[in-house]
């Protein structure tokens, strides 16, 4: 398939590449979940979650640097769960006068937001390393493996197919308005106009790039009607799942209801 | 990533249990049956336009435009695509981007995709229909319907479903109604302007160039009374519990405690084995500890077997 700047896949040579798409996506999915569930302030559970997601990032051979750096991605919404610090109920850790305001923080408000960070941290470098390690198309097979409807995944696989089209037709879109949109170094003057007049060139090239788009799916129904497409996007299947396979994702999910029973016995 | 970072796609943790579940079960629905329709009105002919749309959507979102001091403009896109494909196939090609971003990109969480479904694909579709229609009904079929239709559907959109977000991550507990509502809703009042101004351009672009896929997505079935129900059920129900919620705090968080919203978010409202410490584990720094040994032990682990496999892998070649 299109190797693209984009995509996400590195390809390595790794125990956790071969293993079969639908036992790594349902195990990513569990392993989310579990992190999920797991209740604020559990440190030792905590632990045991990023130490797996770790130990699975090195087995993939991506790479901890790779990994680490992409799962920055999930950091400014962080700032969204901030103001609990300070607006939760429960032992003041530390208050200061601010003009007419106290501000204190708060012990239950502190660990609420740390957990969060946290969860939301090693759930990320989890999808990070599904998508880095399982090529789409076989993730498309894993969807189709836990019944997602069929014509839903079709479409996702036909995004997947054009996606990389038509964000090099963005790029060249964003090029040549750049091209257009010289400045003079004589001429003080601002480039580009108002905003109203930039929002209306970004309009029109949003509305091309919409109807290349619709006029290329047009093209591709044509084509795919000629080599027989009757709804089914047909794939050679995937193999029989392996018996270790099998015994990894029952081992796997042990772990977790392990793990997760433990936090809740302790920390509840 | 160059991917917008629109503070729109709830990453995994933000969301209580109860919260999450109750919006996959709504998006399931919604999405559910807009398959439904989809395949009942026009079959799998949709199949690649919607995946198409989908893409050049995805692809739309890389385009911008600076609005002031390093701030720039950019498109969610539920509203143009929701106008030239009618509220069904809309919503499959709103799920399709965001459960792409979610699978390849980390855009978004994994867990709780079904909640930035429903906030991107149901709520921007729903009241981008509803906005969108009326005011093409109240134009009485002149042009200005759809320029002036198109741009408050845009704005209205992102606007409401950043209310939703800010709506459910008070509901989950991460972020307290007061602050999270005026916030999120104040600056998407701006954000959307910048989705208004885009959705208008490319509406303006296609009206010219091809005036004949405006007409079509008019002419697409549009469910009768239950869009317009659900849509004006939606928007006008975040639009009046957003500004309540946030001026009244604490009655959000009754309502969450008495529906257990909160419920993962505080002390679980059940024990497994009740009172039972574990043996040998006798306090949470000792927890602390071994779980630390465990998971140094671990990764050294993984990362001994990976040297071994790459030795062995060098001397078979």
């Amino acid at each position: 398939m299109h190797i693209h700047f984009l995509d996400p896949y590195k390809p390595r040579p790794s125990l956790v590449h071969e293993f079969d798409p639908r036992i790594k996506f349902v195990l990513t999915v569990a392993f989310i979940l579990t992190t999920a569930l797991t209740p604020p302030a559990a440190w030792p559970v905590y632990i045991l979650l990023l130490a797996v997601v770790l130990a699975v990032a090195m087995l993939s051979e991506l790479g901890l640097p790779y990994v680490l750096k992409r799962s920055l991605i999930a950091i400014p919404f962080v700032l969204a769960a901030l103001p609990i610090i300070f607006t939760m109920e429960g032992p003041t850790l530390l208050s200061f006068d601010l003009g007419p305001w106290t501000i204190s923080l708060s012990q239950t408000g502190l660990e609420r937001f740390i957990s969060i960070a946290l969860k939301s941290w090693i759930s990320v470098q989890a999808a990070i390393i599904l998508a880095a390690s399982t090529p789409f198309p076989e993730l498309l097979q894993a969807m189709r493996a836990v019944k997602i409807p069929r014509l839903l995944v079709a479409i996702f696989g036909l995004m997947w197919r054009y996606l990389f089209v038509l964000v090099d037709e963005a790029l060249r879109l964003l090029r040549a308005r750049s091209a257009r949109s010289g400045k003079g170094d004589l001429t003080h003057s601002k480039s580009g106009g108002s905003v109203v007049w930039r929002a209306r060139v970004a309009g029109g090239m949003a509305g091309s790039l919409l109807l290349r788009g619709i006029e290329r799916s047009d093209r591709i129904y044509n084509a795919m009607l000629a080599r027989g497409y009757d709804g089914e996007v047909r794939a050679i299947p995937l193999p029989a799942i392996r018996t270790n396979h099998w015994f990894v994702l029952f081992v796997g999910l042990l772990i977790l209801v392990i793990l997760l029973t433990l936090s809740y016995i302790i920390f509840a | 990533m160059f991917l917008t970072p629109q503070p729109m796609h709830i990453p995994d943790g933000f969301l209580s249990i109860m919260v999450d579940l109750l919006l996959w079960i709504a998006a399931i629905i919604a999405v559910g049956y807009s398959l439904k329709r989809v395949g009942q009105d026009i079959g799998e002919r949709q199949v690649p336009l919607m995946g198409v749309l989908a893409a050049a959507i995805f692809a739309g979102q890389m385009l911008n435009f600076t609005v002031a001091g390093g701030t720039s403009g950019h498109l969610m896109g539920a509203a143009i695509a929701t106008i030239l494909v009618g509220p069904w196939a809309a919503i499959l090609v709103m799920t399709s981007v965001v459960a792409v971003q979610a699978l390849i990109f980390q855009d978004g969480g994994l867990l709780v995709l079904g909640a930035n479904i429903f906030n991107m694909a149901v709520v921007g579709v729903a009241v981008s229909f509803v906005t969108y229609h009326a005011i093409r009904k109240l134009a009485g079929g002149r042009n200005w319907g759809i320029f002036v239709g198109g741009f408050i559907a845009g704005w209205l959109s992102v606007e409401i479903t950043a209310l939703a977000v800010a709506l459910e991550l008070a509901l989950s507990g991460t972020s307290p109604a007061n602050i999270a509502i005026p916030a999120m809703g104040g600056i998407h009042a701006l954000i959307g302007i910048g989705e208004g101004l885009i959705t208008l351009g490319a509406l303006a672009f296609l009206y010219a160039s091809r005036p004949d896929l405006i007409k079509q997505g008019e002419e697409r079935p549009n469910g009768g009374a239950a869009i317009w129900i659900v849509g004006i059920l939606i928007a006008i129900g975040l639009a009046f519990v957003a500004p309540w919620a946030s001026s009244h705090p604490d009655g959000l968080e009754r309502v969450a405690e008495q529906y257990g919203f909160l419920e993962t978010a505080q002390a679980p409202t059940y024990s497994i084995l009740p009172d039972y410490i574990f043996p040998g584990i006798s306090n949470e720094a000792a927890a602390t500890v071994l779980a630390g040994v465990i998971g140094i032990l671990l990764v050294f682990g993984a990362a001994a077997g990976v040297a071994y496999a790459r030795r062995k892998r060098q001397i078979s070649s």
